[in-house]
């Protein structure tokens, strides 16, 4: 608690102490019963007194001060003192109560994301190290992070080695291991060795401003539930006022004038003071906006940023999932997957392919050397003739080896045996015969099946896959993912027009994601409802272009993130619901005389409390 | 300001506040934008914050203090910290 609540709570115990006294001391004087009485109600009200004064002077009278001072005068008036300090006695216990809750969230989610490095240490000529405010830090500046620092800005690593924790950035707890010559993104946590890094960018455009500015941006893009409300307070907060004015006014002169009985003053005023505290918004006003924020503050801690309020509202809608294929379902990077029909044992078909191919620089003779794993003794390796196209012939260990493609193998006339399998296919000949072939695929994420069913799980009607692969390839991918539609060999623009039309044929309720690498894909990445951009640490254009970005590249991710949406909606229809629910019923209780003022304070305060709690549960997305 | 907020090209700054309810610091969201001089203002109750558009050729200081001045009119309880 800070000063200013700490003082409040004193006021509270101090006034309800001398309340709880006074009620039971009988005192039959009644000048002095309302003297005595006077002292705790200035104690917990002299503020929201002051406020309401103030506000009636700058011409805002219908606020919740405003509210509070009239009802409480007015119980006074009356002659029910208990009555109108407690209502001011509760009022504050609540206001204490959302300043301490609103506080402690807003504390958690600045925890979630604290990753705002504070410091750069940069190596001065005389070899001492000098901490700079990162912001200052030029492009090209060698800083040195010690275990334990966070890195300050974007840069490649050039001396030393490390584990680094990202976590703070994906929600992702195993760590990545990285040395001289990997880049390195700021805001994660440097944990074992010593770095020295030279940065690339700026501060200003490092990853972790960036997030930063997206996550303190979010809340400010407001959904259509927070205007809702805010349009909702501003014309309730009157009409509940000369709601209040005619409860007070009508009944008693109707009563006098057309039935002529006796017009009840005292009761119908004090009906529409319960009225009055009935309907203060405060309920609604904070708990949706803090129901939104939570969520929010969760999912960055589950490593989903979504960019506004407004989108955290159309996730929970989505019912169709439009995937790029190549680094949304796959790794996007070419691993040997299987080698079939060999004459001799893997690795030795291997270790001839990876040295003829070891004088390449084509993509396919790198994943040929990495599954091969050793170092490559390139004097073993004489007459390499490239075919451009086809593939490389070469002298190995004195052997003739071929290895390429199926016309490599037709123009030096070797018979060979097709692959069944989608992919690019190496065949390798030793000596003129042939000895097996090598395929090689884009590899599937570990999870990208498990993520189709976990949508399919949360009620998307369709999956649908786009790539610019072959029909073959992709179809196999869907299939084995179990995605229902599959659109290949589409050009980058083709992309937009499949999602546009997908956007057609839907209801303007259901929503259409789009789930890309950020890569190339930026215009349909903001022609979807919802554009999710994955693996985007250090991918600036689609932290740009996307509406939510995933920090790390797990397909799971998108599951999970609509899942916190829903739960986010949930809360957020529950609060208001109850909260209008509730205050309606009492209105109409308290306009008919059965509510007291007691049931009034519940439904101002308690309604409050009780939707307080609720919101703060969007925090929590562990489980999900 | 502390210098934490950066002026760019359409004059935009980022102020931190002090307010206790979310329904006032919608109201100092409207009695920023009613001043003259600010193009657009947006208050992020969550995250205590203001960003204020100004207007061009607008002397930021000057209207930072009108905008104090009518956030004071419809919330006695708030504080820009300038």
């Amino acid at each position: 608690m800070n000063k200013k609540q700490k003082k409040v709570l004193m006021r509270i115990v101090a006034a309800a102490g001398l309340m709880i006294v006074l009620s039971l001391v009988p005192i039959s004087i009644d000048w002095l019963r309302a003297a005595l009485f006077m002292v705790p109600y200035l104690i917990i009200g002299y503020d929201i007194l002051r406020k309401a004064w103030k506000g009636i002077l700058n011409r805002q009278v219908f606020d919740e001060n405003f509210l509070m001072a009239v009802a409480t005068v007015g119980a006074i008036l009356l002659g029910e003192y208990t009555e109108g300090v407690a209502v001011m006695l509760f009022y504050q216990i609540g206001e204490l109560f959302q300043s301490y809750a609103v506080g402690k969230s807003r504390r958690n989610i600045s925890e979630l994301m604290d990753i705002r490095p504070d410091y750069a240490n940069v190596e001065t000529e005389s070899g001492d190290l000098e901490s700079l405010d990162p912001d200052e830090v030029e492009i090209g500046t060698v800083i040195v992070v010690k275990p334990g620092e966070k890195i300050p800005i974007d840069g490649v690593i050039v001396e030393g080695r490390t584990t680094l924790n990202t976590s703070a950035l994906t929600g992702e707890s195993v760590p990545r291991e990285v040395e001289a010559g990997d880049e390195v993104i700021s805001g994660c946590i440097n944990m074992t060795g010593l770095l020295k890094i030279r940065t690339t960018r700026e501060f200003g455009e490092s990853t972790v401003s960036k997030i930063l500015e997206l996550v303190e941006n979010a809340s400010s893009r407001k959904s259509k539930s927070e205007n809702f409300i805010s349009k909702f307070a501003r014309f309730y907060t009157p009409a509940v006022c000369y709601g209040a004015v005619a409860l007070a006014v009508l009944p008693p002169v109707v009563r006098l004038l057309v039935l002529q009985t006796t017009p009840q003053w005292g009761e119908w005023i004090f009906r529409a003071l319960t009225f009055l505290v009935i309907s203060c918004p405060c309920a609604l006003v904070i708990s949706i906006p803090l129901s939104f924020f939570a969520g929010i503050g969760g999912a960055g801690n589950a490593g989903v940023l979504v960019k506004g309020s407004n989108y955290l509202e159309a996730l929970a809608d989505t019912k169709y999932v439009v995937f790029d294929k190549t680094g949304t379902m796959t790794k996007g990077v070419f691993e040997v997957s299987g080698i079939h029909h060999n004459t001799m044992p893997e690795e030795k078909l291997l270790e001839y392919a990876a040295l003829a191919e070891s004088y390449s620089t084509h993509p396919i003779s790198k994943s040929l050397r990495q599954a091969y794993g050793k170092p490559i003794d390139k004097n073993r390796v004489s007459d390499v003739k490239e075919i451009s196209g086809n593939g490389v012939t070469a002298m190995v260990d004195g052997a003739a080896v071929a290895a390429g493609n199926d016309k490599l193998m037709k123009s030096l006339g070797i018979a060979y045996t097709d692959c069944s399998h989608a992919g690019t296919i190496v065949h390798v000949a030793v000596d003129g015969v042939f000895a097996g072939h090598i395929l090689i695929a884009d590899q599937m994420k570990q999870n990208a099946k498990v993520s189709i069913a976990a949508l399919k799980e949360v009620g998307i009607r369709r999956t649908v896959m786009l790539t610019g692969d072959r029909t073959e390839a992709a179809e196999a991918v869907a299939a084995e993912l179990g995605i229902d539609e599959v659109y290949s060999e589409l050009l980058p623009g083709d992309k937009v027009e499949k999602v546009e039309a997908l956007l057609e044929k839907k209801s303007a309720k259901e929503k259409l994601v789009f789930v890309g690498d950020g890569i190339n894909d930026a215009p349909v990445l903001s022609r979807a409802d919802i554009g999710i951009a994955m693996g985007a640490l250090g991918s600036d254009a689609a932290i740009e272009a996307a509406d939510v970005v995933l920090m790390d590249d797990d397909p799971l991710k998108i599951a999970k993130a609509i899942k916190i949406s829903r739960k986010c909606m949930r809360i957020v229809y529950q609060n208001i619901y109850f909260a209008i629910g509730v205050k309606f019923l009492c209105l109409l209780l308290g306009a008919v005389g059965i509510a007291n003022m007691w049931l009034a304070i519940f439904a101002d305060v308690g309604v409050m409390v009780l939707a307080v709690l609720n919101a703060i549960r969007a925090l929590s997305v562990k489980d999900l | 300001m502390n210098g934490r907020g950066k002026v760019g090209k359409d004059m935009k700054k980022t102020y931190k506040i002090d307010v206790d309810c979310a329904n006032c610091a919608n109201k100092m969201e409207e009695a920023a934008r009613r001043t003259a001089g600010v193009a657009n203002a947006v208050v992020n109750f969550m995250t205590l914050k203001m960003s204020v558009e100004f207007e061009e050729g607008a002397d930021p200081k000057a209207v930072m203090q009108d905008v104090l001045k009518n956030c004071k009119k419809v919330e006695s309880d708030c504080e820009i910290f300038l």
